[in-house]
């Protein structure tokens, strides 16, 4: 069954079609590879996915069920999870807090719990600190838990963009550019770290420019130009598909004017 | 030594032509049309003498002789200040709520007025806090929630005769359904937007006040509020009680500063929960902040909703202490005040937020006899503040949440 899926999706911006007709879907237990050019709508892709944009046309299944139109913060707690190709941490905050923050939906005491202090608010409390510590663990930047976010080393400062998007347990992860100026080392180590998300069960879908962290790490890749697909399958096709090849290094010398 | 400090001098020359002749225009211009000179060069000259006195110092630090002094001074408060971090937080706290306790019984009837305006500030303070502080919405028109709150007490007990106990809780009721009904449509608006909004939301109170002849009493304001009743055991035939009205300041000052006691409490606690990491997300990234699961609108209006309480309440002790109330109290320049307290304190710490409240409600008491100078003072002092510590009086401090893991 297709987990999350975009069907005929059209993004207008007034007359800038940034997605035109654009349908795949992320399978069950894959991770799936988003690539293109700058400016072919991969970003775009997140925003409507998360609900920050609706589409002009077009349908988002999530579990069989349509997502069109429903608030970012619900399609957060159903269990669609992202990270921002510019780094957006909540910069005066420590990574743990930061981290908590993505437990919001996963709990519920209101004002008068947080007044009263009640046991069961303050159970509540240690469970959002757990689960958080955990996120932080698992990626690596537990060091950093009572450092303010802007002060973390850049690296850190994605991967704990990773973190917060996994404390609430999401079922998809959606990772925009996540190796962008990290230094091969650090990629290398980020590659081994999208693989242990996935083992965990959390559907990937992954945009990356640096084609040896997607050909390494996907099952599958969409490659999309001008917000249409061109092209989809496994990373061999990919590679040897000569409309991919020809969106990356540019057409042909004679239609250059 | 004067030439490595060549460039600060020269600026520091044309700072002080500049000053003359500003000062000219101010002091030297009679309504009468007749020009003087005399006035201005004086008062110049005691300004120049004063900053120059200042200068000197200031370039003699600069230039490191008087390292001497500085050091153990710089030293000591560090220890100081390890000393105070060292120290369990109860103890302090101990001591400052005795302080606060035995206060009015030292000091006479004036200083404890103007503790119990420090305290109703500071309720209005940090309710602001709330919306400014943790949820980053520039509000301008805070203290029209402080004027619904006084004025709901002030017309169901002058009209209806209602008590203080009923009517303190609704105070904060009708200041919350104002502040649903503003913040509703309003907070979708973020930042300059938003600061405008708010504070036509002040000036429509305040007007509404001014112009309601036959429920506000207008310009004329409603006479007669009475205080704050409390019923007494008395010990004759019997177990009765007797309503003691709390007339005397030194008993107001009590239900002030337990008021505002209540309102620290409480504002911490939110502060350090999970609707208070929340508001703080929305305040760093609203777009973020939604798509990590936050229902962003909703704890908008909450936190505005919870500032306007806070005003509320403070509003209805208000009305109860002055026994009378008038739109006059409610104006733009009080929502100003009381954001500077907020931002003078540190935007984002509570204890720097109190701090703020009582710099700026003592130091004009103080500063009494330089009255017409005192807004110049208090300009410059802000501006003093800007430059040296951007931060607020008190810096916000993170809580170490590792090292307090059970
Ligand atoms: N809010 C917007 N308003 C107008 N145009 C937009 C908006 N968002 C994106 N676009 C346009 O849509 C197109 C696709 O942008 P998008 O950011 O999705 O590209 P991308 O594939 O993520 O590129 P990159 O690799 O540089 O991140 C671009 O031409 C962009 O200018
Ligand atoms: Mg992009």
């Amino acid at each position: 069954m297709a987990h999350l899926e975009l069907k005929n999706i059209t993004v207008r911006f007034g007359g800038l079609y940034a997605l035109s007709e654009l349908s795949f879907a992320i399978h069950t237990g894959e991770i799936l590879g988003l690539i293109g050019p700058n400016g072919a709508g991969k970003t775009t892709i997140f925003n409507v996915l998360t609900g920050v944009y609706k589409p002009t046309e077009g349908d988002v299944i999530f579990e069989g069920e349509s997502i069109l139109g429903k608030k970012p913060h619900k399609i957060f707690s159903r269990g669609v999870a992202r990270t921002f190709q510019n780094i957006r941490l909540f910069s005066k905050m420590t990574a743990l807090e930061n981290t908590m923050v993505a437990m919001h939906c996963r709990s519920t005491k209101g004002v008068m719990g947080a007044l009263l202090r009640t046991n069961s608010q303050k159970a509540e409390e240690a469970y959002i600190k757990e689960k958080a510590l955990e996120a932080l663990k698992f990626m690596g930047v537990i060091q950093f838990a009572d450092t303010v976010a802007s002060n973390l080393p850049y690296g850190s400062q994605r991967r704990l963009e990773i973190a917060r998007a996994l404390a609430s347990e999401p079922k998809v992860l959606l990772l925009d550019e996540p190796a962008a100026g990290m230094n091969p080392s650090e990629s290398s180590e980020l590659m081994k770290d999208i693989a242990r998300i996935s083992e965990r069960g959390i559907d990937v879908l992954l945009v990356e420019h640096d084609m040896k962290v997607v050909m390494g790490v996907c099952n599958r890749i969409v490659c999309v130009e001008h917000g249409i697909k061109i092209a989809e399958g496994s990373p061999q096709e990919i590679q040897n598909n000569p409309k991919v090849i020809e969106a990356y290094l540019g057409q042909p010398a004679a239609t250059h004017d | 030594m004067i030439q490595e400090f060549k460039k600060i001098w020269k600026q520091y020359a044309i700072t002080m032509l500049w000053l003359l002749g500003l000062l000219w225009p101010l002091l030297g211009i009679h309504p009468d049309g007749t020009l003087s000179f005399k006035q201005t060069v004086n008062v110049w000259s005691y300004i120049f003498a004063g900053t120059f006195i200042c200068f000197i110092f200031y370039i003699i630090n600069k230039s490191g002789n008087f390292e001497f002094f500085t050091k153990p001074v710089v030293n000591t408060s560090q220890k100081l200040g390890d000393i105070v971090q060292a120290m369990p937080s109860w103890i302090w706290k101990s001591a400052l709520l005795i302080g606060a306790i035995i206060y009015p019984i030292l000091t006479g009837r004036y200083p404890t007025d103007v503790v119990i305006n420090v305290l109703l500030y500071i309720c209005l303070g940090l309710g602001l806090y709330v919306v400014v502080g943790l949820a980053g919405m520039l509000d301008l028109g805070h203290i029209a929630f402080y004027g619904v709150g006084a004025y709901t007490y002030a017309i169901l007990n002058v009209q209806y005769g209602i008590g203080f106990w009923v009517c303190f809780p609704l105070a904060g009721l009708t200041a919350c359904i104002a502040g649903c009904i503003v913040g509703y449509p309003t907070l979708r608006m973020r930042g300059d937007y938003l600061a405008i909004v708010t504070l036509g939301f002040g000036e429509i109170v305040r007007i509404i006040l001014n112009n309601w002849m036959s429920l506000t009493n207008g310009p004329n304001g409603i006479l007669g509020v009475k205080t704050i009743g409390i019923l007494r055991p008395v010990m004759e035939n019997g177990l009765t009680f007797e309503i003691f009205w709390v007339k005397k300041l030194e008993y107001f000052y009590y239900f002030a500063l337990a008021l505002a006691i209540l309102t620290i409490i409480a504002v911490t606690r939110i502060n350090f929960s999970r609707i208070g990491r929340a508001l703080e997300a929305i305040r760093e990234d609203e777009t973020a902040a939604e798509l990590m699961g936050v229902n962003t609108f909703y704890y908008k209006l909450l936190a505005y909703a919870m500032g306007a309480v806070f005003a509320g309440f403070a509003g209805a002790l208000f009305a109860a202490r002055m026994k009378f109330v008038s739109p006059e109290s409610f104006t733009f320049l009080e929502s100003v005040m009381v954001l500077s307290m907020v931002v003078l304190g540190g935007m984002s710490s509570i204890p720097g937020i109190i701090l703020g409240v009582i710099a700026l409600i003592v130091l004009p008491e103080v500063f009494r006899e330089l009255e017409s100078y005192r807004m110049l003072v208090f300009g410059l002092t802000m501006i003093i503040m800007m430059l040296f510590r951007p931060s607020g009086l008190i810096a916000a401090k993170r809580k170490k949440m590792m090292e307090t893991k059970s």
